[in-house]
């Protein structure tokens, strides 16, 4: 596989995706609260673009994206954020997008992607375009050096091996059925989800959807004295809800909320 | 009259989320080989007939027409369907599908209740499970429908996200299929949504134009000049149209929701007014704001307020081989008081919005013309709103 700032970023150990709603409650907030994702140890942040109807979000993103809007966040606004973020804030750490597929479209793939390199978004992420409609996003992001994230799911068996040998940066495996937040079971099928795109491609693998403790998180990527023999464990986890939550709760305060939360999260990954 | 993958032109697709992939492929493929097996086709054929009640009469209008001093105009008596719409057509052809499947549960969202209703009845006779997702708004406007649903043992969830109407619904019965799939099927009401819906829809829908033909035929011994139905996401019309889309002689309208206007920003004429996009698994027209989100969107009509319009008819619309227009709520509720009176026949608020086009274009079409106007519903369950949009009070 290429190698790509992306894909680096699970260099080091279980690597931590923080995920957040840009605008939520406002920019200065996601602003701040970025860097001290990137200060708690965040490997990859995802910021959300919000859309007004989020079919695979759960309540908790599906409200933070209407607060969003109602704030004025728009995608224009997400990328000043970005500038500022990579500019003034300091961050360094690879960035993705996290939107819907009418967002995109309707700025222009070509230019979505050209702005993505620009403004230094490392990746894209679009839970409604699967692998048989990517050829309509992809291609102009490849052009860009902007990462097209494939997702593979439980029900994904028969289709992992294909979507792994075209995947880029990483593979967002799907924890569960269901739609994004927090859960008290996961899936067992991660770690044949696991096998199975390792067995296709040399590219990190991340977890996502129903991650919300440090304990959980532990568990999922096999730290802590959780690890089993003959199980495969991903490279790293992508949490949101919990952190949206977080943001819900704290408003403008979250940042230092959510700094610390991130640093939990990431302990708990990488202990021994 | 469809590319490859479920494309039409360059509308449709199938944009949903891969944890929904092997569902609709499952989907796709049982299709396939349900749609030509002749024990499939017989069982719902008899469906059709001896529980649905079709065909439906195609019945002369022949005091409206005369009141109106123009074409003759037939109406495709849809409302007299069981369930008291066309969504029934769709209906059985989908839960029989879902049972040759091995699926256990229907789930279905639903606007004005019509769709509702019909998957409800449909998992009754067939032993199915079913829970229907239902705009909080529109289960206030269409209470009585939600009784229905329940007295006939289906599960109704009102849904409390976005504006509370069809969209969300379909939005929320999407979320729903993502965590059961297994043992789920995703009972879509209209011909929209990823492929293969469109067109599975469309198929178990053109029951309708097929009769037409055979009926008007008889009728007038001709083929009709101009085919006329209301389109939300468009399956009644689909299915109206469909037999004479290889017919240029027929011309086919499409008549969408203009709400209080399409110069305002409450409406629902997706065709008129909206701009290519992707979303609810399609890729077609949407109304939607210049950045790409979702618009909410207005009708007097709880079956036609969706921002969005089927593939096949953005298709119909490119290729101009149909045309859409706009009905108003005001110009709908006229045609409905109208036909009620001059008729006997109290259609569907959906279906009165293709009555007011009738109206506005059957006298211009001169005494020699013949028009036929799908009623896809019965408007008993409309009553009470049109009452109140009166300024009258009317006990539901």
């Amino acid at each position: 596989m290429k190698k790509s700032r992306l894909s680096e970023a699970f260099g080091g150990g279980k690597a931590f995706v923080a995920f957040i709603t840009c605008g939520d409650p406002d920019m200065d907030t996601t602003f701040e609260a970025v860097r001290a994702m990137q200060a708690a140890g965040a490997d990859i942040v995802e910021l959300g673009i919000p859309f007004s109807d989020p079919t695979a979000e759960g309540p908790v993103i599906t409200e933070a994206s209407m607060r969003a809007l109602r704030a004025g966040a728009t995608t224009e606004r997400v990328f000043e954020l970005v500038r500022r973020l990579r500019g003034e804030g300091g961050v360094t750490i690879p960035l993705a997008f996290m939107t819907y597929a009418n967002v995109v479209y309707s700025y222009g793939v070509e230019r979505f992607a050209a702005t993505c390199a620009e403004t230094g978004v490392d990746g894209l992420i679009l839970p409604d375009v699967p692998f048989e409609e990517k050829g309509e996003f992809a291609p102009a992001c490849r052009a860009r050096g902007v990462d097209f994230i494939s997702l593979v799911a439980p029900t994904s068996a028969g289709r992992i091996a294909t979507i792994a040998r075209e995947a880029e940066g990483f593979v967002y495996i799907v924890s569960s059925l269901g739609v994004t937040g927090m859960r008290d079971r996961l899936d067992d099928s991660i770690s044949e989800m696991v096998r199975q795109v390792k067995a296709a491609a040399d590219i990190p693998c991340a977890v996502g959807f129903g991650i919300s403790t440090p304990e959980q998180a532990a568990r999922v990527v096999g730290a802590g004295g959780h690890a089993r023999p003959g199980e495969d464990y991903p490279d790293g986890v992508i949490v949101g809800s919990a952190i949206v939550n977080l943001i819900a709760k704290h408003g403008k305060n979250a940042p230092a909320a959510v700094g610390e939360f991130v640093r939990a999260m990431k302990a708990a990954i990488t202990q021994k | 009259m469809q590319n490859v993958k479920g494309r039409f032109g360059v509308h449709g697709g199938q944009y949903i989320p891969e944890t929904l992939m092997a569902a609709v492929i499952e989907l796709e493929d049982a299709y396939e080989r349900l749609r030509t097996d002749p024990s499939f086709l017989a069982e719902l054929d008899s469906l059709l007939r001896n529980y649905a009640g079709r065909p439906s009469l195609l019945y002369y209008a022949e005091k409206l027409t005369q009141l109106l001093g123009g074409a003759k105009i037939y109406l495709k008596r849809e409302d007299l369907n069981h369930t008291g719409s066309h969504k029934i057509n769709n209906v059985l052809g989908q839960a029989l599908l879902a049972k040759k499947m091995g699926k256990k549960r229907l789930i279905a969202e639903t606007g004005a209740g019509q769709h509702g209703v019909a998957t409800a009845t449909a998992a009754a006779l067939l032993d199915l499970e079913c829970v229907i997702f239902m705009g909080e708004e529109d289960t206030r406007r269409q209470a009585l429908n939600v009784y229905r649903m329940k007295l006939l043992g289906a599960e109704v969830v009102p849904v409390t996200t976005g504006t509370r109407t069809l969209k969300d619904a379909v939005s929320a019965a999407l979320r729903e299929w993502t965590s059961r799939v297994a043992d789920t099927h995703y009972c879509l009401g209209s011909v929209m949504g990823p492929h293969p819906f469109p067109t599975i829809v469309r198929d178990f829908q053109s029951v309708i134009s097929q009769e037409i033909r055979v009926q008007i035929i008889e009728a007038e011994g001709r083929l009709p000049d101009a085919v006329v139905a209301c389109v939300g996401g468009g399956s009644n019309a689909i299915g109206s149209f469909y037999d004479f889309i290889g017919e240029p002689s027929v011309r086919l309208v499409g008549c969408e929701a203009a709400g209080h206007g399409i110069d305002s920003p409450d409406t629902a004429a997706t065709l008129t007014t909206g701009r290519l996009g992707i979303f609810h698994g399609m890729k077609s027209y949407f109304c939607q704001d210049e950045r790409g989100q979702i618009a909410p969107v207005h009708s007097i009509s709880a079956g036609l307020d969706y921002p969005g319009v089927g593939p096949e008819h953005a298709w119909l619309h490119d290729t101009g081989r149909a045309e859409y227009v706009a009905v108003t709520d005001e110009e709908a509720v006229e045609a409905f008081e109208l036909l009620s009176r001059t008729e006997g026949i109290i259609p569907a608020i959906e279906s009165a919005h293709a009555v007011a086009y009738a109206i506005f274009e059957a006298p211009k079409m001169g005494r020699g013309g013949i028009m036929v106007v799908t009623l896809s519903g019965r408007g008993d369950k409309d009553c009470a709103q049109i009452a109140r949009y009166r300024g009258e009070e009317a006990g539901e």
